[in-house]
């Protein structure tokens, strides 16, 4: 067959003959595995949340979308054997690192996972592991309400990443982001005493600044 | 004996990362390790095959003046409709790979055979071309993946060889690709006298 002439006509018509055909298995695509998607978001929500507890069957009775002091998300998942927090950090080395966190209710870690990022394979994508009980960077227990997180190259007591300290500070920061709308939204259930002046039962964002400078009182100044 | 000849071609003489030295981008960036670069190798080698067999059939239909767009509308169909297979069915290596996996459109390899081969050939021997050069591209990264991971990190598929405080980083990071693919070609073409 002898090919088609370089017409204007014929390449105007085959070119837009093959982006609608383009389109529409893409729309068949689309219809076909956007439910699998969203199982396994769900499914990975749903196992990522028992693993951050260290249970079995959570059961999410409800959840706080709010948004942390920059503006980024933060999901609070409320279930019946603890609160998880998802939160996200911006800045890490291959973008958008998202964590969920689950805290004990004296506010120590309990667990965390890494939902979703696009750091390095073999260097920052250690994160899923490397902060993990008895590994290097352990945070599992601290509080980051009486401390903040910091990696050592920082001043702090996590030992980053050997070679992706801009991952684990991305990685830190997240964490602190989570514990902030934890405590924010933990105030409420705390009214009385000492516990709602630390944290005042407002917006999560504004309770998580106060909490940050409590930890660090000098600069609470400032802020008034 | 016609279509086993286009397949080795693929694999050895015409070896896109060895021979032709195309689509260097996701071959130094996803072979971290042999799994990843396994994984790569097999995306790729799967939109390969499609996009070979797709542009072959409709080649004549195609004015030359826009062959380019029509091809590259097609490939990043392709590759779209594939990320989207992997995050349902492959969660797993969507989440290792996700990065890189929109980057498959770009590699040149797969334009590069859609004009070489498949805008000149017939849809079978197009289809056996996608495979034995995405085989040998599966080889290669693979082979790369695991010689990183086994210098940077003492293991090889996950499996630890040897302690990782030995392992040499360097390996693992960007300036490690470049010297081991170095290293590999030379020593391809050495053994195979390509």
């Amino acid at each position: 067959m002898k090919k088609l002439e370089s017409t204007l006509p014929n390449m105007l018509v085959v070119l837009t003959l093959i982006s609608v055909v383009a389109a529409g298995a893409l729309a068949y695509v689309n219809e076909i595995t956007s439910g699998p998607i969203e199982e396994n978001k769900a499914r990975t929500l749903a196992e990522g949340i028992n693993s951050v507890l260290g249970v079995a069957d959570a059961q999410v009775l409800e959840t706080t979308e709010a948004e942390d002091s920059n503006g980024n998300p933060v999901v609070i998942y409320a279930t019946n054997q603890g609160v998880a927090v998802q939160a996200i950090d911006p800045n890490g080395f291959g973008g958008k690192l998202s964590v969920l966190v689950g805290f004990s209710d004296e506010g120590a870690i309990k667990g965390y996972t890494v939902l979703e990022h696009a750091e390095t394979p073999g260097l920052g994508a250690k994160a899923s592991t490397w902060f993990q009980q008895g590994e290097k960077g352990d945070i599992i227990g601290k509080k980051p309400g009486e401390k903040e997180l910091v990696v050592s190259k920082d001043g702090g007591d996590v030992d980053a990443i050997t070679a992706s300290t801009i991952t684990s500070r991305a990685f830190l920061r997240a964490v602190n982001t989570a514990f902030q709308a934890y405590a924010g939204a933990s105030a409420p259930d705390a009214q009385s005493g000492a516990t709602a002046q630390q944290y005042p039962k407002s917006a999560p964002e504004e309770a998580a600044e106060t909490t940050a400078d409590a930890a660090a009182a000098p600069e609470g100044e400032t802020q008034n | 004996m016609k279509y086993l000849k286009i397949l080795f071609n693929g694999i050895l003489k015409e070896n896109p990362t060895f021979v032709l030295l195309l689509g260097m981008c996701p071959t130094l960036g996803t072979t971290s390790s042999a799994i990843n670069g396994m994984s790569m190798g097999l995306a790729t080698m799967a939109v390969l095959i499609f996009s070979n067999f797709i542009i072959s059939c409709i080649k004549s239909l195609v004015p030359d003046m826009v062959r380019i767009p029509s091809y590259i509308v097609v490939i990043a169909s392709l590759v779209t409709a594939l990320q989207m297979f992997m995050q349902a069915f492959t969660p797993e290596v969507y989440k290792t790979l996700g990065l890189f996996i929109p980057l498959i459109v770009v590699n040149c390899i797969i334009l590069g055979r859609a004009e070489a081969f498949a805008a000149k050939n017939g849809p079978v021997e197009s289809i056996f071309d996608g495979i034995g050069i995405g085989l040998g591209f599966t080889i290669a990264l693979t082979l790369l993946g695991g010689i990183r991971e086994l210098l940077g990190t003492g293991k090889l598929f996950g499996a630890t060889l040897y302690p990782e405080n030995y392992g040499m980083l360097l390996f693992v990071l960007a300036p490690g690709a470049f010297i081991a693919l170095g290293y590999l070609i030379a020593v391809v073409k050495k053994v195979a006298k390509i």
